[in-house]
């Protein structure tokens, strides 16, 4: 299509609209499946968003720390700890290095045993949190180390249950991102049906049009020209009802975990607005090509 | 304007026309006759490119109807005015506008046209009719709707099958009276049908040439016509 063809498209032309007669169910199948997919998309994308926040935060926030627990017996715990500090300070790769206070290690065992517990009385290893520098560190090396000259301590860099944690994440987002797409496409078919159907439906009419001398583009133009309005307007109001829905949704808490925080975040807000735009673009690619393809099988 | 030269229809594998060759000169007038089934219909429709041939050649305005693309064949339909037997129109849309068709879909200012459009409901006789739509129409009141729709565009040539088969003798009459004057204002008139009594009465007030369809052959009718 042409510059002047996409302008004479959106302005519409009102007597070419008209020669169109009304096509009643394929016009409320329309609307529906296109706020419905919308509403749909809406969610899928805040679920796509959240968990590419979640993936981001959790590689970032865990793959620059380390914890080093001292397994030793309290009369050694203090020396093994204060050596192991030692050797972290030397080690290349190493920001900061210090170990939890017995009130910040109760506290995180607070969600277990409760509160007040007596941790003197218990056989709980020191922890000492590493934070990584920029450049990183050899915790292969750091390991042998530890070994040679820390028999308590043993290193735990997160790898293990980091990993799993992101790919999760990630994949959530991929399927999210896969569920907008098969909205998308799902989309366009159903308006593809139902083009048909208003295309099969006039069959007569197209008749009538070509052989008063209608252009193929002028006959085509009528009908994407009402899908595309309709799906733009159910996909707005889908839109509408979706955004309405994901801010009902409870805010981003650290007590909800995963669960809270579904929504968009920021410019994120602005994202679901191409939903109706795309949606009316599926429509009139959807259209378009079945009136042409319609259109070329009539003499 | 329209000549078809050595032109063969197939259709189903049975062969409906075969090495037909006329010439629709610019201001002729010309019956097309024959038994029904005949190819009437089909030979209108090869004038048009609504048809086109399995063999020979179709030439609309010195080109040849094959080699035209969709919009060209669309250009070309607008110098052709078509009356059917069966009428088609839009149904949902009043008369007027039905008659207006050509004119909306060319694109025309439809304010600068209205004037041509009351002329020539007043010349069909339907300007009381005009915010009626097609299904409320009588049979002589649609074929000259459609008789209209043909000749809104000024076109070069109307071709129209069986514009009388549905309404009585003094209708048709009318209808032919119609044909009649555009072929005086320079028009290529071609009509199909089968009413002798019709064509009779057509030659005797303009010049026309009568063709047959007989065994799949376009020939010149003999003298009885």
């Amino acid at each position: 299509m042409s510059k002047g063809n996409i302008r004479s498209f959106l302005l519409g032309d009102a007597q070419a609209d008209r020669v169109v007669p009304p096509s009643g169910f394929t016009a409320q199948l329309t609307l529906f499946v296109s706020g419905a997919m919308a509403f749909l998309a809406v969610f899928a994308l805040a679920l796509s968003l959240a968990s590419g926040r979640l993936a981001d935060r959790w590689a970032s926030e865990l793959a620059r720390s380390a914890t080093l627990r001292i397994n030793a017996p309290a009369d050694q715990r203090a020396a093994q700890t204060e050596a192991a500090l030692k050797i972290l300070k030397q080690t290349p790769g190493v920001a900061s290095a210090r170990a939890l206070s017995a009130e910040e290690q109760a506290a995180l065992l607070a969600p277990w045993f409760g509160a007040g517990l007596p941790l003197e009385d218990l056989p709980v290893p020191q922890l000492i949190e590493v934070i990584e520098a920029e450049i990183g560190y050899d915790a292969a090396g750091l390991r042998l180390r530890l070994g040679a000259e820390v028999p308590g301590a043993v290193l735990d860099d997160h790898t293990r249950w980091r990993k799993p944690l992101v790919d999760a994440a990630n994949s959530l987002r991929r399927l999210a991102l896969v569920s907008v797409l098969l909205i998308g496409g799902a989309t366009a078919a159903m308006i593809t049906l139902a083009a048909h159907a208003a295309l099969a439906a006039n069959a007569q009419v197209i008749e009538v049009l070509r052989l008063v001398g209608a252009r193929d583009r002028y006959i085509a133009g009528a009908f994407v020209r009402r899908f595309t309005l309709r799906a733009l307007i159910g996909a707005g109001v889908g839109t509408a009802l979706g955004l309405g829905g994901v801010m009902l949704l409870p805010e981003a808490s650290d007590e909800g975990g995963f669960l809270t925080g579904l929504g968009f975040q920021g410019l994120g807000w602005l994202l679901p607005l191409l939903v109706p735009l795309l949606g009316a673009a599926v429509a009139f690619a959807a259209t378009w090509t079945a009136a042409r393809r319609k259109l070329k099988g009539l003499a | 304007m329209i000549e078809l030269d050595n032109v063969g229809y197939s259709y189903g594998g049975g062969e409906l026309l075969s090495d037909v060759s006329v010439r629709l000169s610019p201001g002729s007038f010309h019956f097309l006759t024959g038994p029904s089934g005949a190819g009437k219909t089909t030979l209108l429709k090869l004038c048009y490119g609504a048809l086109l041939p399995t063999s020979g050649v179709v030439r609309a305005f010195d080109a040849d109807m094959r080699g035209l693309d969709r919009d060209q064949m669309a250009m070309m339909r607008r110098r052709i005015g078509v009356v059917h037997q069966d009428c088609r129109f839009l149904d949902h849309l009043p008369v007027a506008d039905n008659i207006a068709l050509p004119l909306i879909v060319s694109g025309r200012d439809m304010a600068a046209e209205s004037g041509n459009l009351r002329e020539l409901m007043n010349w069909v006789g339907l300007s009381s009719r005009a915010d009626a739509t097609p299904p409320e129409l009588s049979g002589g009141e649609r074929q000259r709707a459609a008789l209209a729709r043909a000749v809104i565009m000024s076109p070069d040539v109307v071709l129209a099958d069986e514009p009388t088969g549905n309404v009585d003798w003094e209708m048709s009459q009318r209808l032919l009276q119609l044909l009649i004057e555009l072929n005086r204002m320079g028009k290529t008139v071609l009509i199909a049908s089968h009413d002798l009594g019709l064509i009779r009465a057509a030659k005797r007030e303009v010049q026309a040439r009568v063709l047959r369809i007989s065994n799949r052959r376009l020939q010149l009718a003999g003298a009885d016509l």
